[in-house]
């Protein structure tokens, strides 16, 4: 080709493969040298349709809006008054999401628990246990009832807030933990009753339940042995949203939490993230159906995770018909997570701010997903704790902001008809109508 | 004696009564009646109590127990003693799937058979199965002791820890990484104690020996089976 290139003739650019991009080709050759699929943390990475794809229509000449700053826009929200003779009581519609002690250091841990307290809401634990620094520094603490079991005793489960039976989650919705040995301190191992530095599995289904019928009894033998007083929550993964919402509700639940595949995991294979389970804006109309039509929106909360970063983002979801948000990764964020004033130490490590994922490896810079004494060290949870509050305060802030614009004198009274919608697909997944028209995909008494 | 008739009193009251004892209780002997398969029965117990049910329960009976001693005079369903803390279980029949599962501690016997995933994730439970157990008995089982006075079912021990299994007769398959494994005096003696607990004349040296590998510890591609 050297002659046609000294020859002065305009010749074609190089082209890059969309389909076999630079980041598909260095995955191929990483598999090819290794032999092993990549293991790594946090949600999807790809661009599905999301949040972003909608607008608020905001108040007009058919709608009176609310004063900002002024005029009173309500954030509380209960959950669990369908059975629980105890509802818990927030002030704010955004909780923690769950995040193991042994993903997650013991003082990130103890950050959140503050963060949550001081915003007057939840934080939740993880696969793993419950412990002291959590439990003592979280007014108000969801303990999630996982398949592994590792730490769950009936101690614990009476003094916790409200139980969270894990069925799935939207990283990996069908798929089960895996927490590397270099993250399993002697303190992590005895709290789960494994050996101190193997690789621990968590089992992907529950060991003493195996569908809805089960469920309802498990759901029962939780309530005898905690008196009704917790609400119980079941958690699902973005699979099949309107049939798992139904069999949830059947089986009992006070609470349906719903998390899309935006939602991050501890660790798990990249393939499973990135291609089973389906985006959180697809996800919500069908749980909100589901509810709908067994007549119980509302009296059973439904709380939405994956992908939540802002004020507007809860606002959509509540929009939707949703009762409540949950954030883990954005929380995350707020107390450090892949900061760029760790930009050397993620270099040295392979990656860089803003991708940094091997939360399973140990070696956070941050000292988040970490059990390394020294790395843990540099989250001060007091600190993290109000970088947390601050956070969930500026979300509120920023739902309240678009709910008054709406004209709503509390978050929950948002519905899908202050919507419009940026593309097809979200029009179709959200229901709404595509900006500037008054038609979504499968909009009853249309065709398409 | 306290007697509790299912037949008058209702689930909850039960187990508020029975969760309301403490360790200085004067009332330590229980019976409930007319259990008519009833679930989660006398579960979330904390304290040192004797509670006999007379009849069969449903799911599960005893459920997170601590501390007390509950005795089935019947057959047992799913997931009895699931999460057991410590105390003990005695079932006069056969036990259904799961029976044991994720067990903290305390000694479960099941004088009958046991159906499918006997001692399911158990975590230091003591579990005697005078006849024999299902398959995937033990699965990923942590810690404890699982014995099995009969046969064992297909894929016993799979994925296993650390948990100790002995079988009696034969099994069926064994699982993943679980392995048949020398019986030392210690074995012998830990054996000889956990049949005694459970009323078994059974003989130690009839007895082979099951653990981990240990091959599954550590995550290798290889481990997709």
């Amino acid at each position: 080709m050297s002659d046609r290139k000294d020859s002065g003739v305009p010749r074609t650019a190089p082209i890059q493969s969309a389909t076999f991009s630079n980041e598909i080709n260095a995955e191929i050759r990483r598999a090819a040298a290794t032999g092993l699929y990549d293991i790594r943390g946090g949600g999807a990475k790809r661009r599905v349709p999301h949040f972003d794809d909608l607008l608020f229509l905001g108040a007009s000449m058919s709608r009176y809006p609310l004063e900002g700053y002024r005029e009173k826009c309500e954030t509380s929200v209960t959950l669990g008054s369908r059975f629980a003779s105890k509802p818990i009581e927030l002030a704010i519609p955004i909780t923690i999401a769950g995040m193991s002690f042994g993903a997650l250091s013991g003082p990130a841990k103890e950050a959140l628990g503050r963060g949550a307290t001081l915003a007057q809401t939840s934080t939740t634990t993880g696969d793993g246990g419950m412990t002291d620094e959590e439990r003592n520094h979280s007014e108000k603490l969801v303990y999630q009832y996982l398949p592994s079991r590792y730490g769950m005793n009936p101690d614990d489960l009476r003094r916790c807030d409200a139980i969270e039976i894990v069925v799935g989650q939207g990283a990996k919705p069908g798929g089960g933990g895996m927490l590397l040995g270099q993250k399993i301190s002697d303190r992590v191992a005895g709290m789960r009753n494994l050996p101190a530095g193997i690789d621990q599995r968590s089992a992907c289904r529950h060991p003493d339940w195996t569908g809805p019928d089960d469920l309802e009894i498990k759901i029962l033998e939780l309530r005898e042995i905690t008196g009704w007083e917790k609400p119980i929550y079941v958690k699902i993964g973005g699979a099949r949203p309107y049939f798992d919402t139904t069999l949830a509700i059947k089986a009992g639940a006070d609470v349906v939490v719903l998390d899309g595949m935006q939602g991050g995991t501890a660790a798990t294979q990249d393939v499973f993230i990135e291609h089973v389970g389906q985006p959180t804006l697809a996800c919500i109309r069908e749980a909100v159906r589901a509810l709908q039509d067994l007549r119980v929106h509302r009296e059973v909360q439904l709380i939405v995770s994956g992908g939540i970063r802002t004020g507007a983002d809860v606002a959509k979801a509540l929009a939707l018909g949703a009762d409540a948000c949950s954030i883990g990764t954005a929380a995350m964020i707020a107390l450090g997570d892949n900061d760029p004033r760790f930009e050397e130490e993620y270099q040295k490590l392979g990656s860089t701010a803003g991708a940094y994922d091997d939360w399973q490896d140990g070696q956070d810079p941050a000292g988040i997903t970490t059990q390394d004494a020294s790395l843990m060290a540099r989250l001060d949870p007091v600190e993290g704790g109000r970088r947390l509050n601050n956070y969930l305060k500026v979300m509120t802030l920023e739902a309240q902001t678009i709910a008054r614009a709406c004209g709503k004198s509390h978050v929950h009274n948002l519905e899908p008809e202050d919507l419009c919608a940026l593309t097809m697909e979200a029009a179709a997944m959200a229901r709404v109508p595509l900006s500037g028209t008054d038609w979504w995909p499968g909009k009853p008494g249309t065709t398409c | 004696m306290q007697i509790i008739d299912l037949e008058n009193e209702n689930l909850r009251a039960l187990n508020a009564t029975l969760q309301a004892q403490s360790a200085d209780t004067n009332q330590q002997e229980w019976e409930i009646v007319n259990p008519r398969g009833s679930h989660a029965i006398a579960v979330g117990l904390d304290a040192p109590i004797d509670v006999t049910v007379k009849g069969s329960t449903g799911y599960y009976c005893a459920g997170m127990n601590k501390q007390a001693n509950i005795h089935i005079c019947g057959s047992a369903g799913p997931g009895v003693a699931e999460n057991m803390m410590s105390g003990s279980v005695l079932i006069d029949g056969d036990a259904s799937q799961y029976a044991g599962a994720t067990g903290h501690g305390g000694l479960l016997v099941i004088k009958g058979n046991a159906s499918s995933r006997c001692g399911i994730s158990m975590k230091g439970i003591d579990i005697v199965v005078h006849g024999n157990v299902g398959h995937m008995s033990a699965f990923m089982g942590q810690s404890g002791t699982l014995v099995v006075c009969g046969d064992a079912g297909d894929a016993l021990g799979d994925s296993l820890y650390e948990a100790q299994l002995f079988v009696r007769g034969s099994v069926k398959s064994l699982g993943a990484d679980c392995i048949e494994k020398e019986m030392r005096a210690e074995h012998l003696t830990l054996l000889q104690d956990l049949l005694d607990k459970a009323g078994s004349d059974a003989k130690p040296k009839q007895f082979k020996r099951y653990g981990s590998a240990r091959e599954l510890y550590h995550f290798k591609p290889d481990n997709a089976y």
